[in-house]
């Protein structure tokens, strides 16, 4: 069956329907790196997005319920090059088409996505549609450019429920801004006692859990839509060390007064190199972010540059000057990606320590 | 960290011939190293034994030294030239061996010169097996189980440890010489035994045999603050078991996990930042396909064949940034060339399938061993991009000039099923086409899975593939072109199965406008503006060529290295492009070699990376819109397409597409000669055995015969008899109406071969280069001297006549060879190429004459004489330089090293000096001869040559070597009184001769060609046995002479004072 992308700029993509059909809306995001689909599909930072992957050739080792970072694909719609029809993986349980099939995702394969992703690289970020409707190209295009983006995307995807994962070690509260297994993974791998709350948990229930360490999750959506949380995170600034991933990342930054903006198309890959300014070493990172910190905005805050992007010298990475705060724009859970920047589990863990050192008392009510 | 500030010299050490193992990729890497070098001021000393290298061409370095590569020569050229520091990473395991001796002979320290980049010590632990191991331990990486031994008794006890079959690999030889899969005890005391005596310290490597994980590989570069990036991932198709030169390749790998991709990435880091390499680095891993178990199996702690593959399959310049970061950069300081906004220090993101096939020399070597392994046989390789695997598959098959444009192998369809399964599950060079037709048979894809190894995921690309072909063969449709168009199916083949014109095809998608466009190679998978001109072609939507109005020169490169058709042309294709854009044109190269440095996206204004196949051509032609296209630089694969591009309209440049023919078709070529009043042996073709026989009874024996059309099998021979000549016609050729078979009287004599340059008027002969073997030997397998040392005088009047004669009659723009034998005191022609040949890049270094800028002149509308160049032979330089052949017949098993006129030889070295003793040892030197002082030479002579033989035999004997021959040798050089010690044959039984090689005992063979050529026969066993045991086999008297001379020219004589002459008589019985 045919489908559609059609552009808010009046492109149009004709190509072969899979997954799910149907009519989807959504802002096209484009992703290079050349594996772990499955990962990008189900990262609730891209809810609301159409997601298309530079690589040509999707879907050859197949999906399966193990590598998931969520329990289901966030995208809008799926855009690639080529849908592999025979997946051959000993892991694989389902085809990537019957995956998103059952997962009710609409995805369009076979068209020339190397030439959609100069479009946005040139234009930026646009409102696209994938239909699987034979509807003329004009209502269409007046529909995708009627299209209000989605709001408050946070919303949709933070637990409903605060959740603890027991563990032997140290007790971290993860806000769920819409977050990866990864992270999870991540605090676990390290012995974590982790409780994830609703991203707009107040300070009280919070605290109420008595974290040692606050963890702030990757997430969809525009950090602006957040400020109620920022005021809590500001709050606790100096009372718990704070490690913020992404979307974490940037809702510290606002909490320092730091200012965020949108970025043209993003950063959303496997190969960004970020330098940790503190050492002067280059990590590849994950990286998937609409928006960013601005880097003009940290004067006068109490914020410091940390990390750097190498190849447009975006802000990577800050930490407060005084408290023990600190984030990362990038995925040091990887997943997909490299785990170059694992690292900086291990140095939340030990600031952690540091932090509470002493206050035994503290410690042993745990 | 900045460049440091202590370095202003620095030393390059190239990687020598080319053999088996070791290709045209170092000097791509090398060129480019040295590029980026003097980019940052350095100054630069080069060494490489090549000359037919862009890396030895004068602009590439400051110095340039065509040396023998051996730790003598690169002592005295350290003294010489004083140099700070040694980068030895670029030079493939010469390079990387050279640097060790170098620094264990204590030269580096004793002259100050520091080793760049990677530090001895890694290189070491990286290649020393045992370190390897203990290394790998203690990161905790795994490695098969395995066992390092020196001795037979060792290998048994651990191969009776863990059993049969085990993978046996000799340490510090290249491609895997000598390395090889045992199944059985046979096999396992055959393969240890040659791998003791290949290894240079004597030391071979066995371990538990992981055939059937998959292959992957990594390319990951390292600098000096620890920053570790991996450039590229690739997967074998052939699972574990091939050597990775003998194996399909992909980039990026196509089935692994992300887990399972970062896993091997994760551990590849930790390698190289143990290693502590500084620069490239290549990590090979077996994978199970069924488990998350890994296995690490070898490290390459330089830029190797997998990173010029790498380099050109994602467009990072590995070799230029390895060379950065020796002097002292870090990855994030030195600019990505190809976005030119972004840094080196990234991991490039592909947008497009990447595919390598092999390119073996079987069509050569009939009776070769096609059976793949761990040793490595391919000579080059061919590399495709395509938006689908289905497309760069199709692609890579067809730059290969095999035969085929599809997957369908002609003989295959007739095979025996069992046959075809045997033949999937013990590869050899056609597996691809054989699983292709088990597929088309219906083999289910899991059973073939299951035998071969090979995954799914490929077997089902090629199963799709089949089932396009499926649809097509029930008639055309536009979908169906479509999609086959899409999977790279060209139109002769979509022709073939649809039953129709092929002219009907181009017609068709005329009417869909279906036709490709081109995408960049970007590095980046369009996330970042590149600018670099480097273009693959696919079908569909968006074409990323910018427009230019330009003046514009297509060179057609000449695809995969085979023996016949080597790095030379690859010299000149890029010699040709830079010429262009000197001229003030955009140079097109059109090239599908991945080791090259024609494929290097500086040395054109823009690179096609496609096939040489004419729909391909075409298509850029068509979106280009050339000037026209210049086909003489890129050997017999550019020359081929001269007639289709000009049928098609195309203007071929230079020399016209009429007078190629006229030199390359027999019968005009014959009338040219006869106007010309210039002779050449007579010959006839015949299309039957009575009409041969009798043809050569007119012409005399010994006779030269070759098919008109080369089938694959036997081509050329010379045939001394009727029985010879019988046995010949009816087993070796197909001989029809339709594929005569040339018959020419063998002429003995000296041969001498010329280059040219012609715009048609004036000729100018850069110099006359004399074979040392008598014609009959082919001339790139002949060691070649510059300038003639016999012909002078009238001869060499003679020869510049019919040069000029030949070049005006030919109405040549450009290039072109001639080879000449002397015959009784006449010239003969035996051969004219109008293009460029393999000789010219010797030529042009030794003469200093820039042989292809000059042609590119003439072939764009400059006359020569304008340019003050006059016709004639230009006087010789002071020097003499000699040209050898170098063979790689270690790593092909079945081969006869004998010398004929079929070219056997991989590469070719230069040895230059003041006299040609000295030129001549140089030149053998570097092509991997030894000359020990004493010991035990085997003389096997047949006896038509046993006369000639005497002299050189008498001075070996008289140089203090001790001759071993058999019977018959052995009589008639006792008759003589010549001492040799009698050794039986080995049809006699008892010890034989092959027992000395065996011990280690001979340091030379000298074995003449007794009549007939089956395998089965005694000097063919000797021979190889001469071969795997690395001992110098001699089969031609020329060479066996100059091997003698310069052996004599190398010694004080050593003589008692003579007596008293009184007596008179017989004082001179020494002599």
């Amino acid at each position: 069956m045919k489908a559609k992308l059609v552009l808010e700029d009046g492109t149009v993509f004709v190509g072969e329907h899979f997954g799910a059909s149907g009519e989807v809306l959504g802002e096209v995001v484009f992703n290079t790196g050349m594996t772990g689909y499955q990962e990008i599909l189900t990262d609730p930072s891209y809810y609301g997005q159409i997601v298309t992957l530079t690589y040509p050739l999707v879907g050859n080792y197949g999906c399966t319920v193990d590598d998931v970072e969520s329990t289901k694909p966030h995208v809008r719609g799926f855009v690639v090059r080529e849908l592999a029809q025979f997946p051959s993986h000993y892991r694989s349980q389902f085809s990537l088409h019957d995956y998103l099939l059952r997962e009710q995702i609409v995805a369009i394969a076979g068209i020339d996505t190397r030439k959609l992703t100069r479009i946005l690289r040139v234009y930026g970020t646009m409102r696209g549609m994938i239909t699987t409707f034979d509807t003329e190209e004009s209502e269409l295009l007046d529909r995708v450019r009627a299209y209000e983006r989605v709001r408050d995307q946070v919303k949709q995807v933070t637990t409903r429920q605060a959740y603890r994962m027991p563990g032997e070690g140290l007790r971290v509260v993860l806000l769920d801004f819409g977050t990866k297994m990864g992270i999870l993974r991540s605090l676990r791998a390290r012995g974590c006692d982790v409780v994830v709350l609703p991203a707009h948990s107040s300070r009280e229930e919070i605290l109420s859990w008595r974290p040692l360490g606050i963890m702030m999750s990757n997430g969809p959506g525009d950090p602006a839509d957040l400020m109620d949380i920022v005021d809590t995170v500001r709050s606790l600034i100096g009372q718990v060390p704070i490690f913020g991933v992404c979307m974490g990342h940037q809702v510290l930054s606002l909490a320092c007064g730091a200012v965020t903006e949108k970025l043209c198309f993003g950063h959303r890959g496997v190969n960004h190199p970020v330098k940790d300014l503190r050492t002067g070493r280059v990590y590849m990172t994950s990286q998937n972010h609409g928006y960013v910190v601005r880097e003009g905005s940290l004067t006068g805050t109490d914020l410091e540059l940390t990390h750097i992007n190498q190849n447009d010298g975006t802000v990577e990475g800050v930490r407060h000057r005084s408290a023990s705060a600190y984030s990362v724009q990038y995925h040091p859970e990887a997943r997909p990606g490299p785990d170059d920047s694992d690292y900086l589990f291990d140095e939340f863990i030990t600031d952690i320590k540091r932090f509470w050192k002493g206050d035994d008392e503290h410690a042993q009510a745990r | 960290m900045p460049k440091r500030a202590d370095i202003a010299t620095i030393l390059v050490i190239g990687s020598g011939p080319i053999v088996i193992g070791q290709a045209a990729e170092f000097d791509y890497a090398g060129t480019q190293a040295c590029h980026a070098l003097r980019e940052e001021g350095l100054r630069v000393v080069l060494v490489n034994s090549n000359p037919a290298t862009i890396m030895t061409d004068p602009e590439t370095a400051d110095r340039v030294y065509v040396e023998p590569l051996t730790t003598e020569f690169l002592a005295q050229i350290i003294r010489q030239e004083r140099p700070d520091g040694l980068l030895a990473t670029l030079g493939g395991q010469t390079g990387l061996n050279l640097a060790v001796s170098l620094a264990e002979a204590g030269v580096l320290a004793q002259e100050s010169v520091e080793l760049l980049g990677t530090p001895l010590a890694s290189i070491k632990r990286a290649e020393d097996r045992e370190l390897f191991r203990t290394l790998m331990g203690d990161l905790g990486e795994p490695i098969p189980e395995s066992a390092i031994v020196t001795s037979m008794e060792e290998a048994w006890a651990f191969a009776g440890r863990v059993g049969l079959p085990v993978i046996i690999r000799p340490a510090y030889t290249l491609g895997g010489t000598g390395g090889g899969l045992a199944h059985t005890d046979e096999e396992f005391v055959a393969t240890v035994r040659l791998g003791l005596t290949l290894s240079p310290i004597g030391q071979v490597l066995i371990e538990r045999s992981i055939a059937g994980f998959k292959e992957i590989e990594y390319e990951v570069m390292r600098d000096r603050a620890d920053n570790c990036i991996v450039i590229c991932n690739m997967e074998n198709v052939d699972p574990v078991g091939i050597h990775t030169g003998d194996s399909i390749v992909v980039a990026p790998s196509q089935t692994l996990t992300d887990q399972e991709y970062q896993m091997l990435r994760a551990a590849s880091l930790r390698i190289i930042r143990a290693l502590g390499i500084e620069g490239g680095c290549n990590i090979q891993f077996a994978l199970d396909p069924d488990s998350l178990q890994y296995y690490v199996i070898e490290v390459n702690p330089r830029v190797s064949r997998s990173s010029a593959l790498a380099s050109k399959a994602t467009g990072y310049p590995i070799a230029k940034v390895a060379a950065k970061i020796a002097l002292g950069y870090t990855l994030d300081e030195i600019m990505n060339p190809i976005t030119g906004q972004t840094y080196a220090c990234f991991e490039p993101a592909l947008d497009y399938v990447v595919t390598k096939i092999p390119r073996w020399p079987f069509d050569k070597f009939a009776s070769a061993e096609r059976r793949l392994g761990t040793q490595m046989k391919a000579t080059g390789e061919v590399m495709a991009l395509g938006r689908t695997w289905e497309e760069s598959l199709m692609k890579a098959v067809r730059s290969l000039e095999i035969g085929v444009s599809s997957l369908e192998l002609p003989g295959l369809p007739e095979a025996a099923s069992d046959d075809l399964w045997h033949r999937a599950a013990h590869p050899d060079d056609e597996r691809l086409f054989v699983l292709y037709e088990l597929i088309r048979r219906g083999a289910p894809i899991d059973d073939i899975a299951t035998r071969t190894g090979v995954d799914r995921f490929f077997l089902a690309k090629l199963r799709h593939i089949e089932e396009i072909a499926r649809d097509l063969r029930e008639g055309l449709t536009d979908e169906r072109l479509y999609t086959a168009k899409r999977a790279g199916f060209v139109d002769e083949y979509i022709a073939g199965l649809t039953r129709m014109p092929e002219r009907q095809i181009k017609l068709w998608r005329e009417r869909l406008n279906l036709f490709p466009v081109y995408k960049m190679v970007d590095t980046c998978a369009a996330e970042f503006a590149a600018q670099t001109p480097y273009y693959y072609s696919t079908y569909e939507d968006e074409d990323e060529v910018q427009d230019s109005t330009a003046q514009k020169v297509v060179v057609l490169g000449s695809g995969p290295i085979r023996i016949g058709q080597g790095i030379e042309f690859d010299y000149c294709s890029v010699h040709a492009a830079l010429a262009l854009r000197a001229h003030g044109y955009e140079s097109i190269v059109i090239n599908n070699n991945p080791e090259t440095v024609s494929t290097d996206f500086n040395m054109s204004s823009r690179l096609y990376f496609e096939p040489l196949h004419i729909e391909d051509v075409m298509h850029v032609i068509e979106r280009e819109r050339p000037q026209g296209v210049i086909v003489q630089f890129g050997g017999q694969t550019a020359i081929d397409l001269a007639e289709p591009l000009a049928k098609r309209g195309v203007k071929i440049l230079g020399t016209s597409v009429a007078n190629i023919d006229r030199a390359e078709n027999r019968e005009k070529f014959d009338a040219l000669l006869a106007a010309l009043d210039i002779r050449r042996p007579a010959g006839k073709a015949v299309t039957g055995l009575q009409e041969a026989l009798l043809a050569a009874r007119e012409l005399r024996f010994p006779v030269l015969v070759r098919p008109s059309y080369v089938l694959g099998g036997r081509a050329m021979q010379i045939v001394y008899s009727e029985q010879e000549l019988t046995e010949y016609i009816r087993e070796a050729v197909q001989v029809s109406r339709e594929h005569p078979v040339l018959i020419d009287r063998y002429l003995t004599g000296v041969e001498v071969e010329v280059d040219a340059i012609s715009d048609g008027e004036t000729v100018i002969i850069p110099g006359i280069m004399e074979h040392v073997e008598r014609a009959g030997v082919h001339s790139g397998d002949s060691m070649a001297v510059y300038p003639a040392q016999s012909v002078g005088g009238d001869l060499q009047d003679k020869i510049i006549a019919n040069t000029v004669a030949i070049a005006r009659g030919l109405n040549v723009c450009g290039l072109l060879n001639i080879q000449f034998v002397i015959h009784e005191g006449h010239v003969y022609v035996l051969e004219v190429n109008p293009r460029s040949s393999r000789t010219v890049p010797f030529l042009s270094k030794v003469t200093g004459v820039p042989m292809v800028d000059l042609a590119m002149k003439a072939v764009l509308g400059e006359r020569l004489s304008d340019l003050g160049w006059r016709t004639g032979l230009l006087p010789a330089k002071g020097r003499i330089a000699v040209k050898v052949p170098v063979f790689s017949f270690a790593k092909l098993r079945e081969v006869d090293v004998t010398l004929g006129p079929e070219m056997k030889s991989t590469g070719e070295v230069m040895g230059t000096d003041d006299t040609l003793g000295k030129a001549l040892y140089k030149g053998m030197l570097a092509a991997g001869f030894r000359f020990p002082s004493h010991g035990a030479i085997i003389a096997t002579i047949a006896d038509k040559d046993k006369e000639e033989a005497l002299p050189i035999l008498r001075g070996l004997s008289q140089l203090g070597y001790h001759l071993f021959a058999t019977d018959g040798t052995a009589q008639f050089l006792e008759r003589y009184g010549i001492r040799s010690t009698t050794v039986n044959k080995i049809s006699q039984g008892g010890p034989s001769l092959l027992d000395i090689m065996r011990r280690g005992e001979a340091i030379m063979v000298i074995n003449t060609l007794t009549r007939g050529r089956a395998p089965e026969r005694d000097g063919f066993r000797i021979r190889r046995e001469a071969v795997e045991h690395a001992i110098p086999c001699l089969t031609s008297l020329d060479t066996a002479r100059a091997v003698y001379e310069v052996l004599g020219a190398l010694r004080f004589s050593t003589r008692p004072i003579e007596q008293s002459r009184v007596r008179g008589d017989g004082a001179h019985a020494g002599r």
